[in-house]
């Protein structure tokens, strides 16, 4: 039987339906879930099946419309809010941080918030300083929040129905750039547990975790490292906290190399707690981290593409890493999902 | 009436004077906000609720949580920071909660539950359940950006929500005229379409009636209203003194809000022999509250762990 493959766009949209059909509980609100692009086509057809009450559009308004979601989920709903751009949550960090992360343990675990909080990240084309941040790494640090960020449309649905049974708030991290990737993902519900990394390639030399769009870059960065006589190992964390550490520790403990790759921020940023954690676990290793040059996002095409990783750079980096030669540079590999790419969103 | 409205105001009088006399013993070692001066605004409005109702306050929440049926044992625990106390030792005097009584946690920080009462208005609208939220807040909480945007959903969606603003005329230690370029706080809620009132005398029986106008409208499915109760906070903004002396306002600003203690008043429209029953009970509950948290057990270690 020929295997059944979806986008990532449509595995959300498969996900968040059935969840709809079992639950009456779960709604979907945000600005833009209602209209013609329906976030990317993540929500397109819930309206006519589910109604404007449980598909609703929302007033411009992050911060109150996240205590809305909140006080729906004290309630008793399961709400999934949407942001078509993680930069917008920035102004609902009060209600996300003060209140979703903390009223279960702040009240005595006499309540919960089953929220999810779906944030759109990463790169088109020229979105610039303000429409591309990834800022995983906020919600990381704060206790009480998960954070998932699947990469491959079987894990975008088994993530999302994860979220949608979990006790308290989730923010389901998703890169832009992954929306058009397809991928196998079975019609039945399933899910994918919270702090389970999966090793997407196994490899001997050296192990690259590469978190959300940059697994598929560490992906292409094996190949080139193939030819190069290096075996990398890739692992996909998929949920940023809890964090599998096991499987990141026991693989770096083999290899004794590890590249952390981010399609964030270094500083302070989800790689640094990677690699931290590891090191604590498995003692001195070599470690390395790539992410977005520490700077704004420019606009330009010229300066967006020395801005992020890509998978030249990471092959290059675990190639340091592996042999100590810093000057095996590469050819390029291209990224269909970025090269292909026409804007205006 | 007047037995149920001073029996709730005198209870509520007497666990605060209790836990101002109780806190230079550093038995509650976490800040309290007293209500003392402001019982009728929840006695009130909690007055015109049914059991289902919800309510959602802020850090200064002692009223409303007793006046809506909040656990008083639970609620005195939670100050000595006891396993036994509402949030399990958790949350202390500025995060009270009582699921079961309707009464939703409180936060510390200023307007964030208001947009909360109004999604759980929302879900209640959903889910065609026939309860309505209140949202309780004060002064400064106007000013706050999320105040706005709650309102505007509300009115936009019709939802079941009361919002009530408890203008005690300072946010802290500044002043209202500080703060606020518009004259009434009722009437600016008219303009987001709201029908808004304003109890202007501090008395337990008009804000019940206020109250009881605006939620018998809400329970006929005209939308969120919006009530401002003028009062006054007797005590500082926060621990169990006077503040008098600090210099950013004057006793002679209190007086006649002291003058007009609605405890006092309601005491005044019962016989003695009532009065004499009602505060013997509420006096015997509240030494029962007092020792039942004093001889409650600390949460175990373990539990800073638990339900992150």
């Amino acid at each position: 039987m020929p295997e059944r493959t979806l986008t990532y766009t449509e595995a959300i949209r498969e996900a968040t339906a059935q969840a709809m059909m079992n639950d009456p509980a779960v709604v979907v609100l945000g600005l833009g879930v209602t209209d013609h692009r329906a976030i990317y086509g993540t929500t397109q057809g819930l309206i006519e099946r589910f109604g404007r009450e449980r598909v609703m559009e929302t007033p411009l308004a992050e911060d109150g419309m996240t205590g809305v979601a909140i006080g729906a989920a004290l309630a008793g709903l399961r709400p999934i809010h949407v942001h078509i751009r993680m930069d917008f949550v920035l102004l609902a960090m009060n209600q996300l941080v003060n209140i979703a992360a903390k009223s279960r343990y702040m009240f005595g675990g006499t309540v919960s918030v089953p929220l999810v909080v779906r944030a759109v990240i990463g790169r088109s084309w020229g979105q610039g300083a303000q429409h591309s941040q990834a800022l995983h790494a906020l919600f990381m640090h704060v206790p009480g929040l998960r954070v998932v960020a699947p990469t491959t449309p079987y894990d975008a649905k088994g993530c999302l129905l994860e979220c949608l049974h979990a006790d308290g708030p989730v923010v389901f991290v998703e890169h832009r750039m992954l929306h058009g990737v397809r991928g196998e993902v079975p019609a039945e519900q399933f899910r994918v547990p919270f702090g389970r990394a999966r090793v997407l390639a196994e490899g001997s030399d050296v192990t690259m975790v590469g978190i959300s769009h940059m697994a598929l870059e560490c992906m292409r960065a094996r190949m080139l490292l193939n030819g190069a006589g290096v075996r990398a190992e890739v692992i996909d964390p998929r949920s940023l906290a809890p964090l599998d550490i096991d499987t990141i520790a026991a693989s770096a403990a083999r290899t004794k190399r590890l590249l952390v790759v981010d399609t964030g921020w270094t500083s302070c940023g989800a790689s640094a707690e990677i690699a931290m954690q590891v090191v604590e676990r498995v003692g001195a290793i070599k470690v390395a981290r790539l992410g977005f040059a520490p700077v704004p996002c420019p606009t330009a095409p010229a300066l967006e593409e020395h801005f992020y990783p890509n998978a030249r750079r990471i092959a290059a980096a675990a190639h340091a890493l592996a042999d100590g030669n810093r000057d095996w540079v590469p050819e390029q590999a291209d990224a269909p999902e970025v090269k292909d790419f026409r804007g205006p969103f | 009436m007047h037995a149920q409205l001073y029996r709730s105001l005198y209870r509520i009088r007497r666990v605060e004077e209790e836990i101002a006399r109780v806190y230079p013993t550093d038995a509650i070692k976490s800040p309290v906000h007293l209500s003392i001066g402001q019982e009728a605004v929840s006695v009130g409005v909690c007055a015109a609720l049914e059991k289902g109702d919800v309510v959602f306050g802020t850090y200064r929440s002692h009223a409303l949580y007793l006046a809506k049926g909040g656990d008083l044992r639970a609620m005195i625990a939670e100050l000595y920071g006891k396993s036994t106390g509402c949030a399990h030792g958790k949350g202390g005097s500025m995060h009270l909660i009582d699921p079961r009584a309707g009464v939703m946690g409180a936060s510390a920080v200023v307007g964030t539950t208001i947009p909360q009462a109004v999604g759980y208005a929302w879900a209640l609208k959903l889910r065609r359940e026939p309860a309505l939220v209140v949202s309780m807040f004060g002064d400064g909480a106007i000013e706050e950006g999320v105040f706005h945007e709650s309102l505007n959903f509300a009115v936009l969606h019709r939802l079941p929500v009361l919002f009530v603003c408890e203008n005690n005329f300072y946010a802290i230690h500044s002043h209202l005229r500080e703060r606020q370029a518009m004259r009434s706080i009722a009437e600016f809620a008219r303009g987001y379409g709201l029908p808004s009132e304003l109890v202007d005398d501090g008395g337990v029986e008009s804000i019940l009636e206020a109250a009881k106008r605006a939620t018998a409208a809400i329970r006929r499915g005209e939308g969120p209203q919006f009530l401002e109760c003028f009062t006054y906070r007797w005590r500082e903004h926060v621990g169990p003194g006077e503040d008098f002396d600090a210099g950013y306002r004057d006793r002679a600003e209190a007086t006649p809000w002291i003058d007009f203690d609605p405890v006092v008043r309601e005491a005044a429209r019962l016989d003695a022999t009532e009065r004499q029953a009602i505060e013997t009970a509420v006096d015997a509950e509240v030494a029962d509250a007092f020792a039942f948290a004093d001889t409650s057990p600390a949460p175990e270690p373990a539990a800073l762990w638990t339900d992150v």
